[in-house]
């Protein structure tokens, strides 16, 4: 097998690996601005409304140099926007209507444009199909030149607009009462995604440019919880999916570029999906397992404890059996919490019957007054004064002082727990 | 004529149309100095839509604003405007600290960065409404009440003269609500302007000093004593009142006032709201 690509010795798959590196960050960084404007679909609006564009500027221009196309779809894309502008402005139609409206009509138009020039003498050499699904493998050296300074461009504009784009972002009416041109930037913001579509027109295409606006955004909301580290990092995850991507494109002869650099987004997003710490289902998975466990063992605890507490005697040994027939505790769930229970000494015995230890007694106390302290709380919410308890990770937290109303509640009712931690579990009581 | 410095807000027939289906109609407004003034009235009475068209956040077909005197686009520092919580994505990849920080925004133009300054009045903020520590909380991770007290510090962190706030009472909790409405009397101790927009009658009594009883119009303006009778109500809500009884233990005049009942504020110091006129009683 051939390797010698690796190092991008040959001057066209350095080009392509450029090319595809720049369309990753500048479609990473402003995807990350629109996915939190909850505008995702709008880069698909306007990669495909860039269509009608490139071939205007073809049969205008009958040339098929990279100026006059890029020029013709970044104009097209801001009369996308503009149109799109317009009617959610002037009629009823949602906004993802009028996407869909846009989208279409623009995207009919442009194919319907193709077919012109593809009947025209000449015209099926235009190579201009090249836009609908990309191909990256036609990019030269000063397509990427173009393609360096509108990167450049795009990310010093939001480096420099940082904070008024995320106010944009989080709370657009906040910053129109500051007097933040929010209109603007609105439009600055659109007038950039298309710009960062024209990037990746080339190499990517109109069809499936809108997977790298949103994809590596969608991945880096996985990973952080600050903006700052998102935009960063969804443009590394989309330079990112361009490496691998151009890579990929290289193990054999004719595979399309384009699709691949997707396909590696979409990879990345798939990792990011199961192993991002905090939101990745498999973190979630095991933060869901292990506060199941910890319940689990809190009422098998508290079962014992109750029980030993009927029988009047905190040494009163129980089968899981019991602890299912009287509590409802199924066995299957209780074996594993009391195998635990015992490595923690706050049970012993076994099959044949578990008791509390000295620490079980204790912790077992502490649950059971906790759960009845709450009880009588819901009994008596209205007459607390309706507090809201916040209940911070570990079950409900109370006002200190009004702990000491609820104790008198919990006296009143006869719900203290009888059994006191200092008993003795020799005699009960 | 008054004396007194130029009002804190000033708004002169204003109208707002949503479609062609006027919300509000011809409100005509001053608001005094240092108090802490109610706005209320029924669902879809145009509340917030005054706020809002107040701050020139939706269109006004007609219709003049002026704080201090002066419109509102140039002296928009002194106002400080705390939106209905549910107005953002609290999902926002971001920290209670930083949201404060946006209150700083105002001060610092384009371009440039929150500084140590903003930093320290956004942490002061936040203590003033007891959320310092959570800071550094993502937001989602924060209760409704503690993101109500976050939009509250944001607005501190504007240090401005008069405060919009929409529905601040809305879904929090009750501790919540006492600390909001502890602020709210510190902000007028302190001498400035809260405006509030707000629907529970049952608190109107005990939370302001001064009513706005808004339903398209203004049905009537003034002093809480005054303004807060069950005929303004009833006015101002039409039948769909159901009760009046938190108006039993009302110390002021309870029984149907004169119609005249809204001159003799002319006395007062108080520059005094105007009815829209041209109005008529339905």
């Amino acid at each position: 097998m051939d390797l010698s690509w690796l190092s991008l010795a040959d001057a066209n798959t350095r080009w392509v690996m450029t090319g595809s590196v720049l369309l990753g960050v500048a479609a990473g960084v402003l995807g990350a601005f629109a996915l939190l404007r909850r505008r995702s679909l709008m880069g698909d609006t306007l990669a495909h409304a860039a269509l009608p564009g490139i071939a205007i500027a073809f049969l205008v221009t009958g040339s098929k140099s990279i100026g006059p196309m890029l020029i013709g779809a970044a104009v097209a894309g801001v009369l996308g926007t503009l149109t799109l502008s317009m009617i959610t402005r002037y009629s009823k139609i949602k906004e993802d209507t009028a996407m869909a409206i846009v989208l279409t009509v623009y995207f009919g138009v442009g194919i319907m444009l193709l077919n012109i020039i593809q009947r025209m003498p000449g015209g099926n050499q235009s190579g201009l199909d090249k836009f609908l699904f990309g191909q990256a493998a036609s990019l030269v050296g000063s397509d990427v030149q173009v393609m360096v300074v509108i990167a450049a461009i795009l990310c010093l504009t939001v480096l420099l607009l940082f904070k008024e784009f995320k106010l944009l972002a989080f709370d657009q009416g906040f910053g129109s009462m500051l007097g933040v041109p929010v209109g603007w930037l609105d439009h600055l913001l659109n007038l950039m995604i298309v710009l960062a579509i024209v990037i990746g027109l080339e190499s990517v295409g109109v069809v499936l440019m809108a997977a790298m606006l949103i994809t590596p955004a969608i991945s880096a909301r996985y990973w952080t919880d600050r903006l700052s580290a998102m935009v960063l990092l969804s443009g590394l995850f989309g330079a990112l999916s361009g490496v691998l991507g151009t890579l990929a494109s290289q193990l054999g002869p004719r595979m399309p570029t384009g699709p691949l650099i997707v396909l590696a987004a979409t990879g990345l997003f798939l990792v990011s999906l199961l192993l991002a710490p905090r939101r990745g289902l498999l973190s979630r998975l095991v933060r869901f397992a292990t506060t199941r466990r910890r319940l689990i063992r809190e009422r098998t605890l508290r079962a014992i404890y109750e029980l030993a507490e009927e029988a009047g005697e905190a040494s009163a040994a129980f089968t899981s059996a019991e602890l299912e027939r009287r509590r409802g505790i199924p066995v299957r769930v209780a074996e594993p919490a009391l195998a635990a229970l015992r490595r923690e000494e706050r049970v012993e015995g076994g099959p044949g019957g578990w008791r509390l230890t000295v620490g079980g007694l204790r912790e077992g106390h502490r649950l059971v007054r906790e759960e009845r302290l709450f009880e009588v709380f819901l009994m008596h919410e209205a007459e607390l004064g309706g507090h809201m308890v916040d209940r911070d990770g570990r079950g409900p937290v109370f006002p200190p002082d009004m702990v000491a109303e609820l104790e008198v509640l919990l006296r009143l009712h006869e719900l203290e727990p009888r059994l006191q931690p200092g008993t003795s579990l020799e005699g009960g009581l | 004529m008054t004396t007194v410095a130029l009002p804190p807000v000033s708004i002169r027939d204003l109208t707002v149309a949503y479609e062609r289906k006027p919300v509000l109609h011809g409100v005509n407004l001053t608001l005094p100095e240092g108090r802490l003034i109610g706005v209320i009235g029924p669902n879809g009475a145009g509340k917030s839509t005054m706020l809002k068209a107040a701050l020139g956040l939706i269109p006004a077909v007609s219709g003049e604003v002026q704080v201090y005197g002066q419109p509102y686009r140039k002296v928009r520092r002194e106002v400080g405007y705390v939106p209905q919580r549910s107005s953002v994505d609290w999902d926002f990849p971001t920290d209670a600290l930083d949201v404060v920080l946006m209150g700083r925004y105002g001060h610092l133009g384009l371009f440039r960065r929150p500084g140590s300054r903003d930093r320290e009045l956004a942490l002061h903020a936040l203590s003033q409404v007891g959320m310092a520590d959570y800071a550094h909380r993502q937001i989602s991770q924060l209760s409704g009440g503690q993101q109500q007290r976050v939009f509250l510090a944001r607005a501190l962190a504007q240090d401005a003269r008069v405060y919009f706030m929409d529905e601040p009472f809305a879904g929090v909790d009750a501790a919540t609500e006492r600390a909001i409405i502890t602020l709210l009397n510190e902000l007028k101790a302190r001498g400035k302007t809260v405006v509030v927009v707000h629907h529970d009658l049952q608190t109107v009594r005990e939370y302001f000093d001064w009513l706005v009883l808004l339903n398209m119009r203004v049905l009537s303006a003034g002093p809480t004593e005054r303004v807060f009778t069950a005929e303004n109500l009833s006015k101002t809500y039409g039948g769909r009142l159901g009760t009046l009884s938190f108006l039993a233990d009302a110390p002021g005049p309870i029984a149907p006032a004169p119609a005249s009942a809204a001159t003799p504020a002319a006395a007062s110091a108080v520059p005094r709201a105007g009815v829209a006129g041209g109005v008529g009683g339905d």
